[in-house]
């Protein structure tokens, strides 16, 4: 291994080396230049919420108007919650039931179907699911109940949207887990409902796991699709089919006017959002890399 | 192998300096109310038309995006569907039109009018249900506007209200977006400018005004000063406006553009 | 029986699935197509787009498209070439890389836009333009294309290097003669779900490219994306449903061919490097 990395003694090489490995720094910093930026806009805001003694009443203060100074973002991180998580728990089972279908009882023909149909899924914009949401599941709401956009019409599309995610990563998990498994319970005389949900489902729990993390920072930082069907009335999540606005939302809505401290508060947001992404990402590596310890265990 | 790829790079880099050089030609950037978006469009149209060469963009995005933008040098000129506040003074507002602020309701509402106690009534959530004022028992879907937008200020300074007290179901930024809501929802209520429901009714969304403390919510009563929430649409610019976006505003504020301003269903000034 | 009842359950939810992925694409497929005509497709947008077409908007997506790859593709190849060929084993810096692109790839796109536009539009002038737009778009395909094509790249076996070190190669022409090539699923991976990404992308160009929906001039005008105009055509347009879905078709087409053609274009590229492969 090590004959392949020496240092080149052919100049054009060393020039390679050294120009990509400038490239890299550079494209490194800029990376670190977002996070700077970042910082910087929402720094005043934080810093007169730290002055003011004000990052409990951040987190207390009811009410977003920035007009009148008032920044209480609770109200919005809830409702991102509320709608990550509505959207989560309605595609998880579904996607596992989905990935089980595939692996286990569709024929060959019919899972490739399947499969295109997913990752056909997969690729369609946000803006086209808000579309959708807009124009067929509002109306039929609003008949329901008014007014149509609401928090369950934002769960709904947003499961809609990471459900293929959540499928087919579970379905590769699945496939993952040694044969030596499903052999065994079939041995054993277990029935098929059983091979799949006490046997390999627990097998593939990691990579299960880690596919749904990924799928619930997805939609954690959708912006678009929810904008369009959910409302954007900053309140608490009280009910089903009341609208809500989630901070995403909230960042494309003011973005365009906000000046001064209204335009540090929608940083400061960003970068609560990046914050919490980054945080369901580590874990879903952490539980990744548990899985690989497992299987090189097992 | 390495001649095609420095061929193609020579091509390209050809191409983006040719079309940046596009760049120096007379070009105005105006972003703001999405009132007046609308009219300033087509005065723009008409005055690229007259100078070849001049290319005029418009955005919409808010009077606060535009008060904003031209503070900062991101527009030439903003666009503005309120009168300058005292805090505003680093900027020249020119007025091109003047409209009004109107009530909407789905046009299959039976109510027909609404005080104003009414209006405040159901914008701070005592009232629920359109059968409490004489309409269907239907339930209403409030409609606001989002902080920023210069109608909903005028709004509240109206009636008195601060946006903490107003209890909407659903937020909405641009005028149109504000009407293509209401004509969705049959139990819907909105307030957007005069001029653009009357210019949207008159092809045939199915919206209506509501007239307000007795006044029909017309392009002629704002005319005749009777309308109670009128206000004037302007241009503002940093200091004092050259060059192009002079001449732009010169030519917007004269009688060239009065037929755009009346189509548009505004008031010439 | 339990086992029949299970099967059909399962059954039962992907049929529930497919049914609901059926109306999403039916519905847009349906209404697109009742809209759609060859001069929707290069005619300028009439009366805030309800009639007309989205020529302009069409151009004016390429375009953004364009920038975004040829500032990703070079820096993203190189960079995954320097961390997978250059990098000694145990430098730090390689590693800090690696964690920081990492942690990049998972910032939501709402966020990319913020930084795009303090950083593009305001601290580099570029006010609301097809550059500022493409070059934030290039930050945000960058990182997910580093690792698609270092991974790839790593994935080589030594025997390549090492017979390329015995034939007398210089490490520069073992990379773009072998290396790359076949490493070229990879990269054809990263480069499918950065169009992908940049071209599903609205949240980022709201204020970074803007809203204008006229023949942009020049690659500092501003210029409405394809899926903006979806947006602004669904959230404020009157009678503007029939238009923003014959454009969702025509997005979703595009995708669909933007990934089919690099496929090929990278296959062809590279086919015609390595012999056996």
């Amino acid at each position: 291994m090590s004959i392949v990395r020496q240092r080149s003694i052919n100049r054009v090489d060393r020039r390679l080396g050294q120009m990509l490995g400038l490239l890299s720094v550079g494209v490194a910093l800029l990376l670190m230049l977002i996070v700077l930026f970042l910082l910087n806009e929402s720094w005043p805001f934080l810093a007169s919420l730290w002055h003011e003694g004000q990052w409990l009443g951040l987190l207390q203060n009811p009410g977003w108007y920035p007009l009148e100074g008032r920044f209480g973002m609770t109200p919005m991180i809830l409702a991102s919650i509320a709608v990550t998580l509505g959207a989560v728990l309605l595609a998880l089972p579904l996607g596992l039931a989905n990935a089980i279908y595939l692996e286990f009882y569709a024929s060959p023909v019919t899972a490739r179907g399947f499969r295109l149909l997913l990752n056909l899924l997969a690729g369609i914009p946000s803006v086209v699911f808000g579309l959708w949401g807009l124009t067929r599941l509002v109306p039929l709401i609003t008949k329901w109940q008014a007014p149509g956009t609401s928090l369950l019409a934002a769960m709904l599309v947003l499961s809609l949207m990471i459900l293929p995610t959540i499928a087919l990563t579970s379905a590769g998990a699945l496939a993952s887990v040694p044969k030596d498994l499903l052999a065994g319970s079939m041995a054993l005389g277990l029935r098929r409902k059983t091979q799949i949900l006490h046997v390999l489902l627990p097998a593939a729990r990691s990579g299960i796991a880690s596919g749904a993390l990924l799928a619930t920072a997805r939609a954690l930082g959708e912006t678009m699709a929810v904008l369009m069907v959910a409302g954007n009335v900053v309140q608490f999540p009280s009910g089903l089919f009341e609208p809500v606005r989630v901070l995403t939302a909230n960042i494309a809505l003011e973005m365009a006017y906000a000046m001064g401290d209204h335009r540090a508060s929608l940083f400061a947001s960003g970068l609560l959002l990046t914050l919490l992404v980054w945080l369901l990402s580590w874990v879903a590596q952490r539980v990744n890399r548990q899985s690989q310890a497992f299987a090189r265990r097992g | 192998m390495m001649r095609l790829l420095s061929k193609m790079l020579f091509l390209l880099s050809t191409m983006a300096t040719l079309s940046l050089a596009h760049a120096a030609e007379g070009r105005l950037t105006l972003t703001g109310s999405s009132t007046v978006a609308p009219l300033a469009s087509e005065i723009a149209k008409r005055y690229e038309a007259r100078h070849p060469g001049v290319r005029i963009d418009v955005q919409m995005g808010g009077s606060s995006r535009g008060i904003n933008d031209a503070r900062m040098g991101l527009a030439d000129i903003g666009m503005v569907s309120r009168a300058l506040k005292p805090s505003e003074q680093d900027l020249t507002a020119f007025l091109i039109a003047m409209d009004g602020i109107g009530i909407i309701l789905h046009k299959s509402n039976v109510v027909g009018e609404l005080s104003d106690t009414q209006i405040i009534a159901i914008y701070t959530g005592k009232i629920r249900n359109w059968q409490q004022v004489g309409g269907a028992d239907l339930p209403i879907t409030v409609v606001t506007k989002a902080e920023g937008r210069s109608t909903l200020e005028l709004f509240l300074q109206h009636f008195a209200l601060k946006n903490s007290q107003i209890k909407a179901q659903v937020v909405i930024g641009d005028n149109q977006q504000g009407i293509k809501t209401v004509s969705g929802n049959p139990g819907a209520i909105g307030y957007v400018s005069i001029g653009t429901a009357e210019y949207e009714e008159a092809r045939g969304t199915p919206i209506k005004l509501l007239p307000m403390a007795g006044q029909a919510a017309t392009v002629e009563a704002v005319a005749k000063g009777h309308y109670p929430l009128s206000r004037q649409l302007n241009l503002v610019v940093t200091g004092m406006p050259v060059g192009l976006a002079g001449d732009f505003i010169t030519f917007a504020q004269s009688a060239a553009v009065k037929d755009l301003v009346e189509a548009q269903f505004f008031v010439a000034p | 029986m339990a086992d029949r009842l299970f099967a059909w359950l399962m059954l039962g939810c992907a049929l529930l699935v497919v049914a609901s992925l059926l109306w999403v694409l039916g519905d847009v497929l349906i209404e697109g197509l009742a809209h759609i005509s060859w001069t929707f497709l290069f005619a300028e947008p009439v009366d805030a787009g309800r009639s007309g077409g989205i020529g302009p908007i069409l151009i004016s997506t390429l375009w953004i498209l364009l920038i975004a790859l040829a500032a990703a593709l070079p820096l993203g190849l190189g960079v995954a070439i320097w961390l997978s060929e250059f990098a000694p084993g145990n430098s730090r810096f390689a590693v800090h890389t690696g964690i920081t692109l990492d942690i990049l790839a998972g910032v939501p796109s709402i966020v990319y836009g913020l930084f795009g536009n303090a950083f593009f539009s305001i601290y580099l002038g570029m006010g609301f333009s097809l550059l500022s737009g493409g070059l934030t778009l290039a930050c945000m395909i960058l990182p997910v294309f580093v690792r698609t094509c270092e991974s790839g790249l790593r994935a080589v076996s030594d025997d390549w290097r090492l017979g390329a070190l015995a034939l007398g190669m210089t490490r520069s022409t073992a990379i773009w003669h072998i290396l790359l090539p076949a490493a070229r699923p990879a990269i054809v991976a990263g480069m499918v779900l950065g169009i992908g990404r940049a071209t599903a992308e609205t949240a980022a160009l709201l204020f970074t490219s803007g809203y204008v929906d006229r023949m942009p001039e020049s690659l500092l005008d501003s210029g409405r994306a394809l899926a903006v105009h979806i947006y602004d055509l669904s959230m404020n347009v009157t009678g503007g449903d029939g238009a923003a879905y014959a454009s969702a078709l025509v997005l979703v087409v595009l995708i669909i061919s933007l990934n089919t053609l690099a496929q090929s274009l990278v296959d062809n590229w590279f086919k015609r490097r390595l012999v056996a492969s």
